[in-house]
């Protein structure tokens, strides 16, 4: 066991640097630090300049034009963009789509989508939650019956992150409405300028419209847009849940948000005395540190355990929980370090104060962020649906 | 001992609750948080009317309350409701130094709804420390910064904090001075909060004041008045609480995932048990401090109340959110602002961490 890089993980490493110093753009990486929101055209333009450097696909096999990293590399290059305050890559197509379309899609597809994925011609989004089919997915209503070479798709998706910026849309559909629940589902691909779509916005208690509502009302899909066999879409949602959550332990951005926390509470005054001296602020601060250094080397080994060929199954689940849970516990020390300015509210739907809020540390939204990052563990699989899982492939089922 | 409501507060209880269930829905609230002023004159009379603001001052004060279980019962209610409107800064706060400064006539105006007000005392590098003020006054002239001022907008009247004389952390010369809005060399820079309502910085260039207490009565003014405000935002939390809670509780009835109410997971009943439990420490911590308020221990009880409604509260709108799942995140559902209530009440007087440190102090004294 050896917890040093090697040689050449260090190299790759300073390669990492340097990209990101000479190629990420000061405004971008700006945004990032100061919590503002991203318009579409920032994040394309990112994906654009890690799509040039050959980076924007780090977990796809070289054959799809991917980076083809290992567990090592990608745990790098996170930890390097996340410190640098890089925009994080919209995962829709890149993370969640594409391993599906490689693994079972035609080569039609895989040849006509994944290219338009890396050059940003589609944005794609997920549609799986419905109203009535949240953890329990299987559940869902959502109709495509066939008609000939199309499918007419009627129903509701919602939750839909970033679906007012897509043009493409991943849904789980049913299809065979006589068939056990997880029998009868199909994975469809949509494109939202099809007649019959509508796409309404949810605003977030932060104030941010981050979701949408996505109506479904007589939609023509071609049946080519079909992955895989007809009824068998649960599978390939399955396959796809475990891609969803490899890197959703966010080590790099609880690093992140972890060294803005200290650098806040350097700043800040409590009785007299930096508030980093404060010993109950200390103990939070020192205990989710070591919490962090802990995650961050359960993270590798098992991102190393799956790319040596192990599935990541229970072990996925486990870093979801803890992943998040820390980064939780980050954004709650960062929401109490700034004191009385964790109330002023920088919201995008009001013109221009976005950089009004007047704190002295430059601290950035950090309570929206707070009350935001409650999404993690309700998303990606909630915790409570992580541990039942944990419970149930460590205990055979017992309940 | 006796733990029912007196007659007239249990009336005002009742009224109160009454009038906000019906008239302050979450759509209402949400008109009200985006409009310009961030409140509504109307819902402020009409409070005022029932009489929320005159159980705040005691009969000597022209008032028919004042004491700890009125201010409680009074913002209880205002934070079931997740009312946004400044009770607390405006009224409670400034009427309650105005009344102490003796300004008799101010207080009935303040009674009647019809002058607002805000205190201006907080500044960019204090956070929490009462003590800390680097605003100075010069034969009643104030130069300075104050930071995150509520209702600074809407105040008729500020109360400035300023040092007279000495460090910049000394209990000793800091006075209080009564500054009309629209003062030359006043400027206010107004924003929204992220749970309802608005607070301003603010900046004096060479203001002219009144003074309301002198620089060896100003910091004891300030602390009895924080120390009555933490009772009533303790009380608002718990009412907020209530609310989330409740609404849980129904929630966890009647969602459906797996051909089950949820509520039926043990899982999750269980944790709905441990909000329950921590219901009702939080509900004797606010009686605590509210009937302790009259005593010699009254800061211990207001900071270890404080201290426990930190963490309770955190506890239940982390919670309420959880069970919920998405539907809890969306700023139409009446448990998103309630949350962001709870939440931010941590960052007003002294937050979990400031308060258990107070307590220690105080207790091993
Ligand atoms: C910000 C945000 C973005 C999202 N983006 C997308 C997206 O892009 N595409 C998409 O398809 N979906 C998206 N989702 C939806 C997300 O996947 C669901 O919210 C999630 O599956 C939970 O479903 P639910 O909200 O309906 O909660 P419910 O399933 O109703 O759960 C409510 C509570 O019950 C618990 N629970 C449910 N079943 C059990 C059980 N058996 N045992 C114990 N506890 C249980 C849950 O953990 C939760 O605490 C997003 C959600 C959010 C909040």
């Amino acid at each position: 066991m050896d917890l040093s890089y090697t040689t050449e993980e260090l190299a790759f490493r300073d390669e990492v640097r340097t990209f990101l110093q000479e190629d990420l753009p000061n405004d971008l990486s700006e945004k990032v630090r100061l919590g503002q929101d991203l318009a579409k055209s920032d994040m394309e333009r990112w994906h654009a300049i890690l799509n040039n450097r050959g980076w924007l696909a780090p977990n796809w096999p070289k054959e799809f034009g991917g980076a083809e990293w290992n567990a090592v590399q990608r745990h790098i290059f996170e930890e390097e963009a996340a410190m640098a305050n890089a925009p994080r890559i919209v995962p829709f197509g890149l993370s969640m789509l594409a391993p599906v379309l490689q693994k079972f899609g035609s080569k039609g597809q895989q040849d006509y989508w994944l290219p338009r994925i890396l050059s940003g011609e589609d944005w794609w989004c997920q549609g799986y939650s419905e109203p009535g089919a949240g953890s329990d997915l299987a559940s869902l209503k959502m109709k495509a019956v066939r008609n000939g070479d199309h499918y007419v798709c009627n129903g509701q998706k919602t939750w839909t992150t970033l679906g007012q910026h897509a043009n493409m849309i991943f849904c789980l559909v049913r299809t065979d409405p006589d068939a056990k629940q997880q029998e009868g589902i199909s994975f469809l691909l949509i494109d939202m300028n099809t007649p019959g779509v509508e796409v309404r916005p949810i605003i977030l208690l932060d104030g941010t419209h981050e979701v949408n509502e996505v109506w479904f009302n007589d939609v023509k899909v071609p049946v080519d847009n079909l992955v895989g066999e007809e009824n068998k879409g649960w599978t390939y949602a399955k396959y796809l849940l475990t891609h969803e959550r490899t890197n959703i332990a966010g080590v790099g951005f609880s690093q992140a948000e972890l060294a803005s926390v200290k650098r806040i509470a350097k700043a800040a005054n409590h009785n007299g005395k930096p508030l980093i001296q404060n010993p109950a602020f200390a103990a939070r601060l020192a205990q989710i540190e070591i919490d962090l250094r802990a995650m961050a080397t359960t993270n590798l080994r098992i991102i190393s355990k799956a790319a040596a060929g192990g599935a990541p199954g229970v072990e996925a689940s486990m870093l979801k929980v803890k992943g998040t849970e820390i980064r939780q516990e980050i954004n709650d020390l960062a929401r109490r370090a700034v004191g009385p300015y964790a109330m002023p509210f920088a919201s995008e739907a009001i013109e221009g104060t976005n950089d009004m809020i007047p704190d002295p540390y430059e601290a950035g939204p950090v309570a929206a962020d707070y009350f935001n990052n409650r999404k993690l563990s309700i998303f990606g699989g909630s915790n409570e649906i992580q541990k039942g899982i944990i419970a149930k492939v460590t205990m055979g089922g017992g309940r | 001992m006796k733990f029912d409501l007196t007659e007239e507060r249990q009336m005002l209880q009742d009224s109160l609750r009454r009038f906000l269930g019906d008239r302050y829905t979450t759509a209402r609230r949400n008109e009200i948080i985006d409009s310009e002023t961030g409140m509504s004159a109307e819902i402020w009379s009409q409070l005022a009317e029932l009489g929320v603001i005159g159980a705040m001052f005691t009969e000597d004060q022209g008032g028919f309350g004042g004491a700890g279980f009125d201010i409680a019962v009074v913002f209880e209610e205002l934070g079931r409701a997740g009312v946004v409107e400044p009770f607390l800064d405006s009224a409670l706060i400034g009427g309650r130094l105005l009344a102490e400064a003796g300004q008799g006539e101010k207080v009935e105006k303040v009674m009647e709804g019809a002058l607002h007000l805000a205190l201006a005392h907080g500044e960019p590098g204090s956070r929490y420390d009462l003590n800390h003020v680097e605003t100075t006054a010069r034969d009643g002239v104030l130069t300075g910064r104050k930071a995150v001022v509520m209702n600074a907008e809407t105040a008729d009247l500020m109360i400035v904090s300023a040092r007279v004389s000495g460090d910049v952390a000394d209990q000793d010369g800091i006075a209080l001075y009564l500054v009309d809005k629209g003062t030359d060399g006043l400027t206010i820079q107004g924003y929204p909060l992220l749970a309802g309502g608005r607070a301003a910085e603010v900046t004096l260039d060479h203001v002219r004041g009144t003074e309301l207490f002198g620089a060896d009565k100003g910091y004891q003014a300030l602390a009895d008045v924080t120390a009555l405000a933490t009772v009533a935002q303790c009380a608002e939390a718990l009412g907020a609480m209530e609310t989330a809670t409740a609404l849980t509780k129904d929630y966890l009835m009647t969602r459906r995932q797996f051909g089950r109410p949820i509520g039926t997971f043990q899982a999750l009943a269980f944790r709905m048990s441990d909000l329950l439990i921590e219901m009702e420490q939080a509900r004797s911590a606010v009686i605590n401090a509210a009937g302790y308020f009259d005593t010699d221990q009254r800061d211990l009880y207001v900071s270890g109340t404080k201290n426990l409604m930190g963490r309770a509260g955190r506890l239940v709108a982390e919670e309420a959110i959880q069970l919920h799942g998405g539907i809890a995140m969306t700023q139409e559902y009446e448990l998103a602002h309630i949350a962001k209530r709870i939440v931010m009440a941590d960052h007003r007087f002294g937050d979990t961490d400031y308060h258990l440190e107070r307590f220690i102090d105080l207790s091993a004294a």
